[in-house]
């Protein structure tokens, strides 16, 4: 079960702007009100409303300040909100080092997934992901992930415009992305091959299926606009333009 | 990395086990072993006593440990797998091996081959152990070419001292024991001492530039995604501080190697009855030395995910 698919049939995964994410939350918050009860139900929270609060989510939103790069312009530097989740990686080691076979890589669509009946908490695998995209639930004893919310992408319970992760779903900049990154023709293929996608951490080999598209350029002047006609071109005669007369002089 | 106290007993106590069942096969490899069933028993017992104390151990960090057995069915491709499998096999042979040497009357079997398959399927246990670290790219300080040798040589090294004093308590007579005591502690600290040389000096491939996707760029953390830590931060963001890594290295150090080697060469110079008074303390020293050694290899290992909030390096 732990061994990987020879090739999956779709590559299903995110394309993540970088450029346009405002660093909102909202999928963070979308994404944790629909997995608590999804596929990996419960998200469980510990001390939520106290010093201490813990608990598993499946994305988490990191802000930055990035400088050298051509996204700062002539700006010393720029902030950079970065969301951070699961990969779906075509090498995941998290799959390979799992004992049991409770981790898996879908053969279908390359999600991977943890059978949570077959866990048996060790954890190993959250050690064997560079990006820190499994947490463990303290109570249910067990890994989690994100599912790439499988139960919403192939839901025909669901209005088909809506069978897309809720983290895509939910975003209000457009920043994020969902299609089959193994189909050079699919719409987010083609993003990723317009803004130059790139994958995280490809010194460590896991080939990340989910891309992030760097921020554009700065632009340090604004879009050249035509000067806006003066509001008062014709000066106005009589009482008006006496006092005009006397108040511009 | 968090070092849990249940993954350190379990890799110290079953190094140690393991390789005190590894001395002793050589030992009936080369035909030198006493027959002495007190001896024998007690060596025995101490060797699969520490291994399955330490396994044991070693399920109490699981979430489900009744769902342990299921850890023997991906060999395929998972070297924590590969240790259960391991680990249960050399049950086999060690218990052959110990009635064998204990029993010969009852089960005459060739001590000297089954002590060889013993030793083999001891140190074969040490290295999936060792690989389960070895494997892991995310921890720079794991994923490198000493930590396999370090596994091999600290569990014969503290086998070998375990197996002195025991030989010294019950009179029984080792030959060269003492000094491939000397030569596997001199040899355990030139492999820390290595491995030591090897962490200090280089960090893993990847940075926070590389982490989130702009090689080149220069990237400060300025806001955490949760204000509390997190189990990504309880588990893999642990952070010592130099000074006490420092003293901790200083405790592996003397305790672990210096120490104990003066004292296992002076027990050469003891006579028979007097060896026990200091080989004893000898091993329980080391013991201490490698709980501290083990306690720095987790701590010290960083991982990757810690770029992500604000770690220079992993």
């Amino acid at each position: 079960m732990t061994s990987l698919p020879q090739a999956t049939g779709k590559k299903l995964g995110l394309v993540i702007d970088l450029d346009t994410c405002v660093g909102c939350q909202a999928c963070v918050t979308n994404c944790k009100e629909w997995n608590t009860g999804g596929h990996m139900a419960p998200l469980t929270d510990l001390n939520a409303y106290a010093a201490g609060a813990d608990g598993v989510w499946f994305n988490r939103v990191h802000t930055y300040e990035i400088s050298d790069h051509p996204a700062c312009g002539a700006a010393p530097a720029r902030t950079l909100h970065f969301p951070r989740s699961c990969l779906h990686c075509e090498t995941p080691a998290c799959v390979t080092v799992c004992p049991t076979g409770a981790s898996y890589k879908r053969a279908a669509d390359g999600i991977v997934l943890v059978n949570e009946d077959l866990c048996i908490g060790c954890k190993l695998c959250s050690w064997a992901c560079p990006y820190g995209a499994r947490e463990f639930d303290v109570v249910e004893g067990v890994m989690k992930k994100c599912t790439l919310c499988v139960d919403r992408i192939y839901n025909e319970n669901l209005a088909e415009e809506d069978r897309v992760p809720a983290c895509v779903l939910t975003c209000p900049t457009g920043a994020r992305h969902f299609g089959d990154l193994g189909d050079p023709e699919s719409d987010v293929s083609q993003l990723v091959a317009a803004r130059g996608g790139v994958d995280l951490m490809p010194e460590l080999g896991y080939a990340p299926t989910n891309k992030y598209l760097p921020p554009r350029p700065r632009r340090d002047t604004a879009a050249a606009v035509p000067e806006a006609e003066a509001e008062l071109s014709p000066a106005p005669g009589g009482f008006l333009g006496w006092v005009d007369r006397l108040l511009s002089r | 990395m968090h070092p849990a106290l249940s993954v350190i007993f379990f890799t110290t106590a079953s190094g140690a086990g393991y390789g005190l069942l590894a001395v002793l096969g050589l030992y009936a490899l080369i035909g030198r072993l006493p027959q002495d069933l007190g001896f024998g028993l007690s060596a025995m017992l101490v060797a699969l006593g520490l291994v399955t104390a330490g396994l044991l151990s070693s399920t109490f960090h699981l979430g489900h440990p009744e769902r342990a057995w299921r850890a023997v069915s991906q060999w395929k491709t998972s070297w924590l797998s590969r240790e259960g499998v391991m680990a249960l096999a050399s049950y086999v042979p060690a218990l052959a091996f110990g009635l064998a040497w204990c029993f010969p009357a009852l089960a005459p079997l060739p001590l000297a081959p089954l002590g060889a398959l013993a030793a083999a399927f001891a140190m074969g246990t040490v290295y999936t152990t060792a690989m389960i670290y070895r494997s892991l790219k995310p921890i720079h300080q794991w994923h490198n070419r000493h930590v396999v040798p370090g596994y091999l040589i600290l569990a014969l090294m503290s086998g070998a001292v375990l197996l002195l004093a025991l030989a010294a308590v019950f009179r029984q007579p080792l030959p060269f024991l003492a000094p491939l005591c000397g030569v596997l502690l001199a040899a355990g600290l030139t492999a820390k001492w290595l491995y030591w040389s090897f962490v200090a000096a280089s960090v893993g491939p990847a940075g926070p530039a590389s982490a989130v996707g702009l090689p080149g760029a220069t990237v400060r953390s300025i806001e955490w995604p949760h204000t509390e830590r997190n189990y990504v931060l309880k588990e893999m963001g642990f952070q010592l501080a130099r000074k006490h890594a420092k003293r901790v290295r200083a405790v592996a150090v003397w305790a672990g190697f210096v120490l104990p080697a003066v004292m296992v060469e002076t027990v050469i110079l003891l006579p028979e009855g007097l060896a026990a008074l200091l080989a004893v303390p000898a091993a329980l020293l080391m013991a201490a030395g490698l709980v501290a050694e083990r306690w720095l290899f987790f701590a010290e290992a960083r991982h990757t995910v810690t770029l992500y909030y604000g770690a220079a390096s992993a």
